[in-house]
């Protein structure tokens, strides 16, 4: 890739920033070149955000209507699924997907759902609600 | 141990970005390209059996961790890692380390590091930052994937510290306690080259090298023949593919341009102008790759028709000219 072809597409997940890519300049020589994005990168990144944006009102759908658990609307707001959570709090994932039952996450302890308020980075009460309607 | 201040650079990779600053930090001029180089860590993997987000990992580079060992091993670098069962003592061992003028390196999750733009952040454990000071109940950090330093409050950075999971950081911490006074890389250049083109042309199992890149292309060809062809799962597939390539910390087309890029300077340090040649055989994979990337990205758009043969004759075509670079690399490296 030469020094002028570096894609300078302006990605909105940059923010504004930069990232460091290698190039070719005149004389051949590679150096690092500001890159503000990348159009097929773009794609691919909306395209996986997209998936878990999906999952999540899916999910939330569901919880408003009492057949899955908040947690499994959580879950994947955070950007996880099940394999990943069970992962981060230690419990098998049978257990998890039992979890996700709203019978059996209603009547979780504390303990427990500290555990999976820890992983999902949010207070007991983020993890037991829903965000309101709107 | 220096005490000057330190100085960050943005990088392409975190891992090889961070390990190339501690060991300038500490005398080394070693750059991030010399660093990936050396370490041997270039290469193609396709592992269906470990899944992200239920699709297998592919990866353009050998496992985390593996930068930072294989440059230090072979450059004679004495390394400390620290790891921490209680988050509570590995951030008192890391305030202890800064209060000491000690910058270290940290491995973090992503998706708990606060200044990343929101939408770059992903669960994945492995990325490596610099811490370098603090200030007001504040870390100061060098993101070698960042155009500038920032910095992180404590409970942001004990959370991303000390993830659970696969490739759990466990709280590392490391950094060089000796380095060797000038660099002596030519030794270590011609092994890490036989160590990379070996794994690439001559990998013993079908998903890994160039057998790798091959396998692959023969399964995405295969995702448009399947009697139950789930366009929508085809499309993650590919996309993801694409996303382990050129999303930041590949320094873009999977690491291939980096790589042509140590072999420049591997040319000047050792003297050799073979490499120089063989340096743009490694740019063309790079932009090849980069063109896989493109078409799979206007296919998963939708701004070109979905083509399995096409993304496939062009991932074959990628793995005849890696195959090529990789044997005229390994005759300029040990003539045969």
């Amino acid at each position: 890739m030469k020094k002028d072809d570096v894609p300078q597409d302006r990605a909105r997940a940059f923010e504004g920033q930069k990232k460091a890519v290698y190039a070719v300049d005149d004389d051949g020589r590679y150096r690092i070149v500001g890159s503000s994005g990348w159009e097929a990168e773009e794609v691919v990144l909306d395209q996986a955000i997209a998936h878990f944006e999906q999952l999540a009102a899916d999910a939330l759908a569901r919880a408003r209507q009492g057949v899955t658990a908040p947690l499994e609307y959580h879950m994947y707001r955070q950007r996880m699924d099940l394999t990943l959570l069970a992962q981060c709090t230690g419990f098998f994932k049978w257990r998890v997907r039992r979890h996700l039952r709203p019978s059996v996450f209603a009547r979780l302890d504390d303990r427990l759902l500290e555990r999976y308020a820890d992983a999902l980075g949010l207070t007991l009460s983020q993890l037991t609600g829903l965000p309101d309607d709107d | 141990m220096t005490t000057e201040p330190f100085e960050h650079r943005q990088t392409a990779h975190c891992e090889s970005g961070a390990i190339s600053a501690l060991l300038r930090h500490a005398g080394l001029d070693v750059s991030e390209a010399l660093a990936l180089g050396i370490s041997g860590a270039l290469m193609f993997a396709y592992i269906p059996l470990i899944k992200m987000g239920g699709l297998p990992l592919i990866a353009y580079r050998s496992p985390p961790g593996n930068i930072i060992r294989g440059v230090t091993k072979r450059l004679g670098v004495d390394m400390h890692f620290e790891r921490f069962r209680d988050p509570d003592s590995g951030m008192r061992a890391l305030e202890r380390h800064l209060d000491a003028g000690r910058p270290v390196g940290l491995q973090t999750s992503v998706f708990w590091l606060p200044y990343f733009p929101a939408d770059l952040r992903f669960h994945f454990n492995a990325h490596n930052i610099i811490a370098y000071g603090r200030d007001a109940g504040e870390f100061l950090i060098s993101d070698p994937t960042l155009e500038m330093p920032t910095r992180i409050d404590a409970p942001s950075l004990r959370k991303a510290r000390f993830v659970k999971g696969v490739l759990a950081p466990k709280g590392l911490l490391y950094f060089p306690t000796r380095v060797p006074e000038s660099l002596e890389a030519r030794d270590a250049i011609r092994k890490s080259i036989k160590r990379t083109t070996s794994m690439m042309l001559h990998s013993p199992l079908p998903v890994i090298g160039i057998r790798g890149i091959r396998f692959v292309s023969r399964k995405i060809a295969r995702l448009g023949r399947n009697g139950t062809c789930d366009e929508e799962e085809n499309k993650r597939f590919i996309g993801h593919m694409v996303r382990m390539q050129e999303e930041i910390g590949t320094g873009g087309a999977g690491f291939r341009f980096l790589y042509a890029s140590f072999l420049q300077e591997a040319a000047v340090l050792t003297d050799h102008a073979a490499y120089e040649d063989v340096s743009r055989r490694f740019t063309d994979t790079g932009d090849e790759w980069r063109r896989f990337a493109l078409w799979s990205a206007k296919m998963v758009k939708g701004r070109m028709a979905m083509d399995y043969d096409k993304l496939a004759v062009q991932l074959r075509h990628v793995a005849d000219l890696e195959a090529d670079a990789h044997r005229q690399l390994r005759r300029a490296a040990i003539g045969k």
